[in-house]
């Protein structure tokens, strides 16, 4: 496939594509191009301007530099219409539909056939059913309810709206993130179909697996730069695909570690064969006091879902947690906070903080108990202590009655922080703890971090971004597909070998190290 | 030094986003009760100039503190249900309920046994009741508090008619009467009950725990939740807490007309709810006070006063009133400012602080572009 001469020129061309927002230049100069039929795989880690690109692609974003040629046209992307009238159409993971309308409605939607503004569902639903009968899915009703659908008949309905469109270009993200295996081969079946039909089609995921078995060419990014293009997807070795996706030159500082932890000293928290249907499944862990273990994962990989259910913001479905060798109840916020554990959540402005309250009554929330005398809240006792914890994390502004909305990102995470340490929690949960915190302050979070752990603190990070796991904790461990696939010191991974494990998942049987091996 | 500048950045732009230019004097507490007091005071002084002596008589204050007491009290548990993230729209059921069961015939032969006192309690005990039902509902069976508790104003008054067999029960009792349509030093007894259960709500929604996690469950339940807040429980004491508001309001309803009735507190759910709105209290949650819903009461109330020494039918008044608490709301809304529609800041792009390029990539295909060439602008 590689070598087809260029009879045709390709179908979409972007040359040199630039597009900075405030404080980040997200694409440094990317080039992409796209043959009429072929699957175009898209890799790149988090953070490296793949969601950026395709909303390039699909209009949302306008490049601040760079060149876009349609069929041999240079075309401006203006808004998502004018790259729907050319015919490239984006499949978005969450799904845009209306749950409450028919299949075929959503399929036309904002395109109702109607006369003299009568919609005309016979003649709507005959062509959702040729459509969904092109796509290879024609037992999905055009009359059903949209929202009575699994989410892979709902991905069918996202792409017979495509093509309905005409489009000439589709593009799909993560499209098998929320999809099982048979309605992975499913997918794939339909992709082959559509690429048949003259259509392209840029397929974003980080199973390597699947690219192969789909994919035509892969492009990869790096830190907002095409770093290769034009990859053949079934021979290129995953190796230098891996190699091509790592390495960054900028190096946060990490904190150095201390001695190590005492491996003799009595687990603090252990988790057994702790499951969640649906999610994650067998999961053993056991953290020591003055640890910090990384979850490594990708999104979708259940790793927040682990943190969230030892913290029993989740039921299980199986497994237990204790703490100190107690037992706790499963899926009882209430209890783990009693009990001594604190969680900073992942999104922290609608899941920890109360934006419009002041920084004190965030901080003295989980611990109000401890400024009450039958009920009434002594606000002196109160502000002071917060005060302190302000002090103590340097919170900036220094002020404990500010309104939290109106601190930087990394501040808020330091308010979340303190909200535990007033506690004198013993095992803190952070779920990615720097995501939306600016590269000084990151530093700052990740020095307390570890100061917690020096005073006896066992720490259970989670983190998108594989070198901050490396670099901060003490022991990793490994999850893809919701199951542990591997466990060891930190500083016996690399970045490299981390990803080979998430991209592989467990059907990898390569030169990585698997638990025992390595630990 | 790079931190402190970015901060002070997002600072600016965070506070330009919701009102333009920091928060306005009018949009804090002080200044909307502030608002409110002024309001008060142009409808006095409207009353005044229209009715004259009629309505700046002692005599006619009382009357408007009297009548203003018994919804006073149900808005104040309607306080705590709003600010909470619910609505109860049961209130005015529950008044009528719980004042039909302490006037029953067996009540009131058992209060004459022991004391009146029975009866006060009896009411308390069934709005309290009924309060639980709706809570329970809510928190646990996760039903939407809007049909709960209108499910609740059904049955409620339903359950009123059935045990009254629809007729008006007379209150018999003399040392009950006596003791609340009484007053001290000149000031009726029932607005000597609203002051301390206003005072009393006012103690528990700003000085106790359970008034400051009132607000963390309405103003963001799920961040409350993973602080450690038991957000069920809360939401259960919640509507308690009103309906045993509705168990006083039925109390006092019962000194007043001196009877126990199944029409008492009709439409109680859309003044108690437009007092508490009038006042300030945000419905969607985790922001209100205590002393604006007393203005809101006392405000929709006085306005009825100046109305009816005008001699508006009570027709025009229901018109007027329904106009007014539309003004209200849209007034609040504004106030509240950019409340609702904050976007969310999205890093673009994934995390930020990503460097480009890598000091040695191995075998770099042709394409490849030079590592390390742009560093990023931070």
């Amino acid at each position: 496939m590689n070598e087809e001469p260029r009879s045709t020129g390709p179908l979409l061309e972007m040359r040199g594509i630039v597009k900075t927002f405030p404080g980040v230049r997200a694409l440094g100069g990317v080039d992409l191009d796209v043959r009429a039929g072929e699957v175009h795989c898209l890799l790149g880690q988090n953070g490296a301007g793949k969601s950026t690109l395709i909303k390039v692609l699909a209009g949302a974003h306008q490049p601040d530099e760079g060149t876009i040629t349609w069929a041999g046209e240079q075309v401006a992307l203006t808004d998502p219409q004018a790259a729907l009238r050319l015919g490239i159409a984006t499949i978005y993971q969450e799904l845009d539909l209306v749950p409450g309308l028919t299949v075929a409605d959503n399929i036309f939607l904002g395109r109702e056939t109607s006369r003299f503004g009568i919609t005309r569902p016979a003649a709507a639903n005959r062509v959702a059913a040729e459509l969904l009968t092109r796509l290879g899915h024609p037992e999905i009703r055009p009359a059903t309810e949209v929202g009575a659908l699994s989410a892979a008949q709902q991905q069918m309905i996202s792409m017979a709206r495509a093509l309905s469109q005409d489009a000439k270009l589709i593009i799909m993200d993560e499209p098998s993130a929320v999809l099982d295996n048979e309605e992975v081969e499913r997918l794939f079946g339909v992709i082959r179909e559509l690429a048949a039909q003259d259509v392209a089609v840029v397929y974003i995921s980080h199973r390597l697996e699947e690219i192969r078995e789909v994919g035509d060419r892969i492009t990869v990014l790096k830190d907002g730069r095409t770093v290769a293009t034009g990859l053949p997807a079934r021979e290129t070795p995953t190796r230098e695909v891996i190699t091509l996706m790592t390495g960054r030159t900028i190096e946060y500082v990490f904190p150095e570690r201390r001695a190590a932890v005492d491996r003799g000293a009595a687990p603090l928290l252990e988790v057994q064969d702790l499951g969640l249907r649906g999610s994650f499944e067998g999961v053993d862990l056991t953290l020591r006091p003055g640890e910090i273990v990384g979850l490594a994962g990708l999104v979708g990989s259940g790793r927040s879902e682990i943190l969230e259910t030892i913290y029993g913001a989740r039921r299980p479905t199986s497994g237990s947690v204790r703490l100190g060798g107690k037992q706790l109840r499963p899926g009882d916020v209430g209890a783990a906070v009693a009990a001594g554990i604190g969680l900073a959540p992942e999104e922290r402005k609608s899941q920890a903080l109360l934006l419009d309250d002041s920084v004190y009554r965030n901080i003295t929330v989980s611990s109000l108990n401890r400024f009450a005398r039958i009920g009434l809240l002594s606000g002196r006792a109160e502000r002071t202590a917060a005060r302190e914890q302000v002090q103590a994390l340097d919170v900036r502004p220094s002020d404990e009655t500010r309104i939290a909305r109106t601190l930087s990102g990394g501040n808020q995470q330091k308010v979340v922080l303190a909200r535990w340490l007033l506690r004198d929690c013993r095992v803190l949960l952070l779920d990615e703890p720097t995501r939306g915190v600016d590269v000084g302050a990151r530093s700052e979070i990740y020095t307390l971090v570890r100061d917690l752990a020096d005073q006896g603190v066992a720490v259970l990070v989670v983190s998108s971004e594989i070198p901050e796991v490396l670099g901060l904790a003490d022991r990793v461990l490994v999850i893809a597909d919701g199951a542990v696939v591997a466990e060891a010191p930190a500083d016996a991974l690399d970045e490299h070998r981390v990803l080979d494990l998430v991209m592989e998942g467990t059907a990898h049987t390569g030169t990585a190290p698997h638990e025992g091996e390595v630990a | 030094m790079s931190e402190t500048a970015t901060a002070t950045k997002r600072e600016s732009g965070a506070a330009a986003a919701p009102g333009g230019g920091g928060p306005g004097f009018m949009a804090g507490p002080v200044g909307r009760n502030l608002g409110l007091v002024i309001a008060l005071a142009i409808l006095c002084a409207v009353g005044v100039a229209t009715a004259g002596d009629r309505f700046a008589d002692v005599n006619n204050l009382l009357t408007i503190l009297r009548l203003a007491s018994v919804i006073g009290v149900v808005s104040i548990g309607m306080t705590f249900v709003i600010i909470g993230g619910g609505i109860d729209l049961s209130v005015g059921a529950l008044v009528a309920l719980s004042s039909v069961w302490a006037t029953t015939l067996a009540t009131q032969a058992l209060a004459e046994d022991v004391h009146w006192i029975v009866m006060v309690l009896t009411a308390i005990l069934v709005g309290a009741g009924a309060g639980l039902v709706n809570g329970v509902v809510i928190a646990y069976g996760k039903l939407v508090a809007f049909i709960a508790t209108l499910a609740m104003l059904v049955s409620a008054r339903g359950l009123a008619e059935i045990i009254a067999n629809r007729r008006t029960q007379i209150v018999q009792d003399r040392d009950f009467l006596s003791f609340f349509s009484g007053d001290v030093l000149g000031i009726p007894t029932l607005v000597i009950i609203w002051a301390l259960v206003s005072a009393a709500g006012w103690v528990l929604l700003n000085r106790t725990t359970f008034g400051r996690r009132t607000f963390a469950v309405g103003g963001n339940a799920e961040a409350a939740r993973l602080a450690g807040i038991r957000v069920q429980r809360h939401t259960v004491l919640l509507y308690v807490l009103s309906g045993v508001c509705c168990g006083i309001a039925g109390v006092m309803i019962m000194a007043r007309t001196t009877t126990g009735s199944s029409t008492h507190g009709t439409l109680y759910e859309l003044l108690a709810i437009a007092g508490v709105v009038i006042g300030g209290t945000l419905l969607i949650g985790g922001r209100g006070t205590i002393v604006g819903t007393v203005l809101g009461t006392l405000l929709l109330t006085t306005l009825g006063n100046v109305f009816t020494l005008n001699n508006l039918t009570s027709s025009a008044q229901a018109v007027a009133q329904g106009v007014i608490i539309v003004l209200a709301v849209l007034l609040q809304m504004r106030l509240a400012g950019g409340q609702g529609r904050s976007r969310k800041a999205r890093t673009p792009g994934g995390p930020g602080g990503v460097a480009s390029g890598a000091s040695g990539v191995p075998g770099s295909p042709a394409g490849a572009l030079p590592g390390g060439a742009s560093e990023p602008t931070t």
